[in-house]
């Protein structure tokens, strides 16, 4: 049976939760209680109607990104759209790498055009889009495995630095990835285009071939996936060292172009208990325990 | 596994093709040996309010809740989430006893699978929606029908079975679909065969062709005129209701005739009815008394000058009172408009006064039959006796349900007064509703209930799968006594 969206609030009373379908949000605006209000009231308004619109054209969205793709009408997926497309060059993308950051950033844009607020986040599962006004700062938790959330280190996000959006992917969590990775941390500009940009390094983070790393076409698993055929990691042994290593160095080439492009800001990658950081600026990312770090 | 295993899950949009022992993309719906499960929390309806509780509620439809405490007395589990039996040989769902004012209170909670439902829409306007048993549709699927329109509102019934599953494929889905959004509180665009197009959305002011209306007209320009002649008798020596429906003449009407009016010689353009009543006086619009004119004297001719009389005194007036103006006949017996007299100031004002807010409002219709009944009791038809008797109130989420006097068990509940979101659907196509049977433990006994299924509230309360909400002040609390007549044996 169809249910319809949830809205609602989590139990500190601060934070409010909307759930429909897929989507998972929890959003929090801080500032003069009044706007606060208005721009939940706003959030909760488009909300409601995002999955219809989007699934209306789900069709499209599913289908790889190139240079004469159809562009999408609804709102949310032309972000989608606009997020994926940077990488369209590159790599196999459709728009749905960039759901989750372009409901994000639909549903904060629609808080901070209504309201004037201090500071506001909206996490859609895992992926962030936040505004800060003049002044402030948000500090994000980090995690290393999504299915053994643990704070692996905290970032400060500044109203002084361009970031607005913090994705994460990475093969242990809901989406399929191609690549390794436990987790991939992207902040960039947009959290559409940080939500594209940590799929396609985190599917770079790869070691192509190895016995211990188990693939199944996305499409046995989920059979509408927009990956279709395309092998997806479905477990992954025990690696060397030097594997590790390897895997880590082919994300890194691609991170770093991509940071070389402007297209992001930070990227923290990491895989099997190593992490490694690139970014111009160390203070992006404040790592809370000892880690080899490696700083571009 | 062939693909045979595969299913489509239909609890959103999305649609997900889910492979036996996987789920959607939601991550909450699974495919369970062939069967979609649903891992929804279940919802306990809690009567915070009353016990002056901090509550947490967002916005006026939902007042959800998130607090701890499970107060035996003070908690109500809703069939929201409940899940069925369909085809409701097992007990139904769950079957709780809590104790009440010393009273041991049973209460059945199910989820029914209703193919014989819909909803009644009254929609508050005058303007014509269209012909009175036309096809209503939605995305050009008769969804249902014009019926006899009632005071001051205009009626659409929706849905029922014809339109389910008598139909096309695609013309029961978008029924259902249309069902379900009116009922969870959502919008639906409606266009009516030789009509207009309607958005009607429980609680919200109707849409008529894009024309939100916002209050309802205290009557046609006639009836206000009945209404509000004596008022005017003596401050005004000719009033005219302008109403793009009928404008009323209050010298010319049966209400003026009877004050012993004197005859003013007013002349009106449009299509004269019975005396003082004219149709068609203007275009419709969105101005004065819904028609489109700025000026009211457009509707007028000359005066005839063999009963008019310099210094006459008119009043126009439109059938909200959101328009109003005063004009004297000079000596040309042309209008000179001047201030309103403070008098008439006050009849307009009240015209205004008894103007309501035009609402769309639903109410939802279903039949418990045949089987639902069963996972009461094991003797359904004491189930509808006892409903009947008023031993065994119904509820539907908690909101309070009329039951339709006569065979079976047909309510009617007001969509605005149940939990949000608490309607769902299956894809035969039919609505999925809570239904709550809430009756004496000795009652539920006598009637052959499940007792062995009977489990105390607190077993549901400690669970993992509940949501606590809080209850709708609005709504009576379902343990309490009944407040209905009980009907005579």
């Amino acid at each position: 049976m169809r249910m319809s969206p949830q809205i609602r609030w989590l139990p500190d009373g601060k934070r409010l939760h909307l759930n429909d379908g897929p989507m998972d949000l929890i959003l929090q605006a801080f500032g003069n209680e009044h706007q606060v209000q208005m721009a939940y009231r706003e959030a909760a308004a488009r909300f409601v109607t995002v999955l219809d619109e989007l699934c209306a054209e789900l069709t499209l969205l599913r289908k790889p990104m190139c240079l004469d793709s159809t562009w999408p009408s609804g709102g949310v997926a032309r972000r989608m759209a606009s997020g994926v497309a940077p990488f369209a060059k590159r790599c196999f993308i459709t728009p749905m790498a960039a759901v989750a950051g372009a409901v994000a950033e639909e549903i904060l844009d629609t808080m901070t055009s209504v309201a004037q607020l201090d500071r506001a986040y909206v996490n859609d599962g895992g992926d962030i889009a936040f505004h800060l006004g003049s002044g402030q700062q948000l500090v994000a938790g980090m995690i290393e495995r999504p299915d053994r959330p643990s704070l692996l280190a905290t970032v400060t996000l500044r109203f002084d630095q361009p970031g607005r959006g913090l994705a994460t992917s990475g093969w242990r969590g809901r989406s399929f990835s191609l690549g390794i990775a436990d987790a991939v941390t992207v902040l960039a500009r947009s959290a559409s285009v940080a939500d594209a940009a940590a799929t396609v390094i985190a599917n770079a983070v790869n070691l192509p071939g190895h016995p211990g790393i188990v693939r199944k076409p996305a499409c046995e698993l989920a059979p509408d996936s927009d990956l279709g055929d395309i092998p997806v990691t479905c477990s992954v042994s025990k690696l060397a060292e030097a594997e590790i290593a390897d895997a880590l160095d082919s994300g890194m080439r691609v991170a770093e172009e991509l940071l070389a492009s402007d297209l992001i800001a930070s990227v923290a990658l990491s895989l099997q208990g190593h992490l490694r950081i690139v970014g111009s600026s160390p203070d992006r990312l404040v790592h809370s325990e000892a880690r080899s770090l490696v700083h571009a | 596994m062939g693909d045979d295993d595969t299913i489509r899950c239909d609890a959103c949009p999305v649609l997900c093709y889910i492979k036996p022992g996987r789920t959607g993309s939601c991550d909450r719906y699974a495919n369970h040996d062939g069967k979609l499960v649903r891992l929804d929390p279940h919802v306990l309806l809690e009567q915070a309010v009353s016990r002056g509780e901090s509550v947490v509620p967002f916005l006026q439809q939902s007042q959800d809740w998130a607090g701890d405490v499970v107060n035996q007395a003070g908690t109500f589990v809703t069939a929201i989430g409940a899940g069925t039996t369909y085809p409701d040989y097992k007990p139904a769902p769950f079957i709780i006893s809590s104790s009440v004012n010393q009273v041991d209170m049973v209460t059945v909670v199910t989820e029914g699978i209703f193919s014989y439902c819909g909803v009644k829409v009254k929609v508050d306007t005058d303007r014509y929606l269209g012909p009175e048993t036309n096809t209503v549709r939605a995305q050009g699927e008769a969804v249902g029908h014009v019926t006899t329109s009632e005071y001051g509102s205009q009626m659409l019934s929706l849905g029922g079975v014809r339109h389910l599953t008598g139909g096309s494929r695609k013309e029961g889905t978008v029924t259902c679909q249309t069902l379900l959004d009116l009922c969870n509180g959502k919008a639906a665009e409606l266009q009516i065969d030789d009509g207009t197009s309607v958005v009607v959305q429980s609680g919200k002011p109707p849409i008529v062709d894009g024309v939100r209306e916002e209050r309802m007209r205290v009557g046609c320009g006639s009836a206000a005129i009945g209404m509000f002649a004596k008022q005017w008798f003596g401050k005004a020596d000719e009033v005219v209701v302008v109403d793009d429906h009928i404008t009323g003449v209050l010298s010319q009407h049966q209400a003026g005739k009877l004050l012993g009016m004197r005859e003013t010689g007013i002349r009106l353009k449009g299509r004269r009815s019975t005396p003082g009543r004219y149709f068609q006086v203007a275009e419709p619009g969105t101005a004065w008394g819904g028609t489109n004119l700025d000026d009211p004297r457009a509707i007028l001719k000359q005066f005839d000058p063999k009963s008019a009389w310099p210094g006459l005194r008119l009043l126009m007036v439109s059938t909200t009172g959101e328009h109003s103006a005063y004009f004297e006949l000079d000596d040309k017996l042309e209008l000179v408009e001047k201030d309103l007299p403070h008098p008439l100031q006050e009849s307009v004002a009240r015209i205004r006064e008894n103007c309501e807010p035009a609402l769309s409002t639903i109410l939802f219709m279903g039949g418990a039959g045949g089987s639902l009944r069963a996972g009461v009791t094991e003797n359904p038809v004491r189930l509808t006796h006892s409903v009947k008797n008023a031993l065994t109130r119904i509820t539907c989420g908690g909101a309070p349900a009329y039951v339709w006097p006569g065979g079976g068990i047909t309510f009617m509940v007001d969509v605005g007064r149940v939990p949000m979101n608490a309607f769902g659907s299956v894809p035969t196509p039919a609505i999925v509703a809570p239904i709550e049977f809430t009756l004496k433990l000795a009652d539920y006994a006598a009637l052959g209930g499940h007792m062995d299924h009977v489990r105390p509230l607190t077993s549901i309360s400690s669970s993992q799968d509940r949501e606590h909400r809080i209850a709708r002040p609005e709504n009576p609390w379902p343990l309490e006594p009944a407040n209905v007549t009980r009907r005579a044996e």
